[in-house]
C-alpha cells in the first residue's frame, strides 16, 4: 500500500470567490466564480462540482458555463435545501469551497460533425447550457443544432436573455413550451414532448442530449426513438445524491454504477435496462 | 509455512508487553456481549468470544471522524485532520479480517481515501481463530473460516497453547520482541488443522441450501418479485443491519459548527441505505422511497453490485445483521434460501 499523503485528501475543497450574482428567476440565481488559486476549473460540459459553505455542508451542483470561458465558471442554483439556501444569501466577494469537477461529460468530441438535439426540462437547462454554449462557440464544428426547452410555467424560464438570442439565431432551431401558461405568455403550451412534432431530424446523424426532471426521461426517450434516433446517440444526465464524488459513500449508487463517477452523463444504451435508473 | 507456538501461561505476559509499548484494543466482555475496546490489562482481553456486537470496521472508518477543521472568519482557513496513531487490534476473527481486506480494496481503488488508508496502515492486526460459533453465524459457508492475508499474526487456541502464524514482517518482530515463541511441531501444526475443521463443521450447520456462487445469478432474476415487498413490510427502516455489518461502509459528509459560528469541522458519519433519506435529494425526490426498494438494495449491493467490483460477495457470514434485526428479516441465509425456494 502506498503511503497516501494527507494533502491528497479528496475531501479538501479549493477556494473560489464569487465574482457576480444574477437573479435568474424567483428561486434560481446564477453565481459566477473564480478559483482563488487562479487556475481554471478544468471541466468538460456535463460535469459537476461539490459546492461547500463552511458550517453548512456540501452539495453537488452542475456547471453551467462552457469550458471555453475558462478563467471563471458559473453555477446556477435553485434555492431548495440547506446548502442552496445558504449560498443564495451570499454576496459578491464571498468565498466558497469547490471540489471537482467530477463525473462524465456530454459527447462533446463524439458529436463533432453531427447534428445535435438538445432537450431541456426546467433546471435541466443549467447543465445543458454548458454544452450548448460550447457548441455555439464552435458552431462550425457541429451540424444542425436544435434546442427544445420546456418549463412548468413562464416564470420558471431561466436565462431569458440567452433564450431570446437563441430564438433569433438563424443557424440554430430553438423551440420552447410551458406546461401551464401565465400572464403575457404567447408561446407554446404543453409538455415538452409536444415540441417533437415541430422538428425534423436526420435521425442517423443526430445526437439527442436530454436533461430534465426524472419523470421526463421516459417520455422524451420515446419521442427520440420515434424520430428514429439510434439508442446509442441518446445521452442523459441523471440526478442523484452525490456526496463524496469519488464512488465511495454509496449515496448515488444505481445498481453497480456510481453516478458521481460513472455518470452523471450516461449513454442510453448503457442504462436502458438498468433498474432504478430511469 | 512456519508456525510458532506460545504457551497460554505466557500469553498474559505477551499482552502486557504489548500494552507497555502500544495502544492495544481488543475484545472485552460486557453484560453478556462482546465489544471491542481499549485493553489496559491482560485479564480484560477476551479471546474465546463468538462474535462482537460491532465489527472492527470502527477502527478504520470511525462512526464519526473529522476530515478537516475550519475557521470562517476573519479569513477562511482549513486545517486537515488525520488521526492515525499506531495501535494493535488484538483478537479479530478471520471473517472480520476478510471484511477488512474488502474495505482496503474499496478505499484504495480509484481515488484513494487517505483517511481510511492511514488508519489502516497504522494498525497491527492480531487475528484469532474462533473457538465458538455465534447462533446466526455462517462464515464457513461464506468461505471466511480462514484467511491467508490481512493479519500480522494469527492465533489458534489448541488447548494449552496458541499456535501463531506470522502474516507480516511487522508481525514477526512484534512476536519476537514481546513474547517467547518456539517453533510449533508438526503435530501441533496438525492440531491446528483439526481444530479449524471442527469449528468450521459446527458453523456449517447454518448456510445456504444451494451453492453460494449462484447468488449473483439468482439476484439477476429476482428484481421484480413480490417477495421484497413481503419481507420489507416488517422492516423498521432503522439501519441496524447497516450499522453492525462489517462490509457496510456508506457514509455521509456533514459540518459541525461551534456556537461561535466561526469554528467548525467537516465530518463523515456512518450512514445506512436502509434509512429513509439515504437516496433523497434536496428537491424532495427520493430515489428509493419505499422500504422494499431500500431493503432490496442492500441485498443486491452485497450479492451483486459489490460482487462485480470485488469478484466476491460483500458478506462474510458473521450473522450480526441477523442477530441485531428486531423483526428478523435481515438474515442473508434465510433470505437467499427463501428467494431460491421462490425461484423453483
Amino acid at each position: 500500500m502506498n503511503q497516501p499523503m494527507l494533502e491528497d485528501s479528496p475531501y479538501l475543497p479549493k477556494w473560489a470567490e464569487i465574482t457576480r450574482i444574477e437573479q435568474l428567476t424567483e428561486s434560481e440565481k446564477l453565481f459566477e466564480m473564480r478559483l482563488v488559486s487562479g487556475e481554471p476549473l478544468g471541466h468538460t460540459s456535463g460535469q459537476f462540482v461539490e459546492l461547500s459553505v463552511m458550517g453548512i455542508g456540501e452539495a453537488p451542483i452542475s456547471i453551467s458555463s462552457a469550458p471555453t470561458e475558462n478563467d471563471v465558471f458559473e453555477l446556477a442554483i435553485r434555492k431548495v435545501g440547506n446548502l442552496t439556501t445558504a449560498i443564495h444569501s451570499s454576496v459578491t466577494g464571498d468565498r466558497v469551497g469547490i471540489r471537482g469537477p467530477f463525473g462524465t461529460h456530454f459527447p462533446v468530441e463524439e458529436a463533432k460533425g453531427k447534428d445535435l438535439l438538445f432537450v431541456a426540462g426546467g433546471i435541466g437547462l443549467i447543465p445543458l447550457r454548458s454544452f450548448i454554449r460550447f457548441v455555439l462557440d464552435h458552431r462550425d464544428e457541429y451540424g444542425e443544432v436544435m434546442i427544445l426547452f420546456g418549463a412548468r410555467n413562464p416564470s420558471e424560464r431561466l436565462f431569458l436573455h440567452e433564450l431570446e438570442q437563441w430564438e433569433k439565431r438563424e443557424d440554430i432551431i430553438y423551440l420552447d413550451s410551458v406546461d401551464k401558461s401565465g400572464p403575457g405568455w404567447k408561446g407554446n403550451v404543453g409538455v415538452i414532448t409536444t415540441l417533437f412534432s415541430k422538428i425534423h431530424v436526420d435521425s442517423s446523424r443526430t445526437y439527442c442530449i436530454v436533461v430534465g426532471p426524472p419523470v421526463m426521461y421516459r417520455f422524451v426517450i420515446l419521442e427520440a426513438k420515434a424520430k428514429g434516433i439510434p439508442d446509442r446517440q441518446i445521452f442523459l444526465s441523471l440526478e442523484r445524491k452525490m456526496k463524496c464524488g469519488i464512488g465511495k459513500c454509496g449515496h448515488c449508487q444505481i445498481n453497480h454504477l456510481y453516478v458521481c463517477q460513472d455518470g452523471p452523463v450516461f449513454r442510453y444504451t448503457d442504462i436502458f435496462d438498468l433498474e432504478e435508473a430511469l | 509455512m512456519k508456525l510458532r507456538l506460545i504457551e497460554k501461561s505466557d500469553l498474559d505476559l505477551f499482552v502486557q508487553n504489548l500494552i507497555n509499548d502500544y495502544q492495544v484494543d481488543g475484545v472485552k466482555r460486557k453484560e453478556g456481549s462482546f465489544l471491542y475496546g481499549s485493553i489496559k490489562s491482560p485479564e480484560e482481553l477476551c479471546l474465546d468470544f463468538d462474535c462482537t456486537v460491532i465489527p472492527p470496521k470502527k477502527y478504520f472508518l470511525p462512526p464519526e471522524e473529522t476530515l478537516f477543521q475550519f475557521t470562517s472568519s476573519p479569513a477562511l482557513q482549513v486545517t486537515p485532520v488525520m488521526e492515525s496513531n499506531p495501535f494493535i487490534l488484538f483478537g479479530v476473527h478471520p471473517y472480520d479480517i476478510k471484511a477488512i481486506n474488502q474495505m482496503d480494496r474499496i478505499f484504495a481503488r480509484g481515488v484513494p481515501d487517505p483517511h481510511y488508508l492511514k488508519r489502516r496502515e497504522a494498525a497491527l492486526i492480531i487475528g484469532v481463530d474462533p473457538t465458538k460459533v455465534a447462533p446466526r453465524s455462517f462464515w464457513a459457508d461464506m468461505g471466511a473460516a480462514t484467511v491467508s492475508e490481512g493479519f500480522d499474526l494469527m492465533l489458534t487456541d489448541i488447548g494449552e497453547s496458541f499456535i501463531v502464524e506470522i502474516g507480516s514482517n511487522k508481525g514477526r518482530s512484534l512476536l519476537e520482541q514481546h513474547a517467547k515463541p518456539r517453533p510449533a511441531t508438526r503435530n501441533e501444526a496438525r492440531e491446528r488443522v483439526g481444530i479449524r475443521s471442527r469449528i468450521s463443521h459446527i458453523c456449517k450447520k447454518r448456510g445456504f441450501a444451494f451453492p453460494k456462487r449462484e447468488i449473483p445469478t439468482l439476484l439477476e432474476h429476482s428484481w421484480k418479485k413480490f417477495f421484497w415487498e413481503e419481507q420489507a413490510s416488517k422492516c423498521l427502516s432503522c439501519g441496524t443491519c447497516n450499522l453492525v455489518c462489517p462490509t457496510c461502509y456508506c457514509f455521509d459528509v456533514q459540518d459541525n459548527i461551534d456556537l461561535d459560528l466561526v469554528h467548525g469541522e467537516r465530518v463523515r458519519r456512518w450512514d445506512g441505505c436502509l434509512l429513509h433519506d439515504f437516496a433523497k435529494v434536496a428537491t424532495g425526490e427520493n430515489f428509493r422511497e419505499t422500504r422494499a426498494s431500500r431493503y432490496r438494495h442492500r441485498f443486491y449491493r452485497k450479492g451483486l453490485y459489490l460482487f462485480r467490483l470485488l469478484d466476491d460477495m460483500a458478506c462474510v457470514g458473521c450473522g450480526r445483521c441477523a442477530s441485531a434485526c428486531l423483526p428478523d428479516i435481515a438474515d442473508p441465509v434465510n433470505l437467499f434460501n427463501k428467494l431460491r425456494e421462490d425461484e423453483k
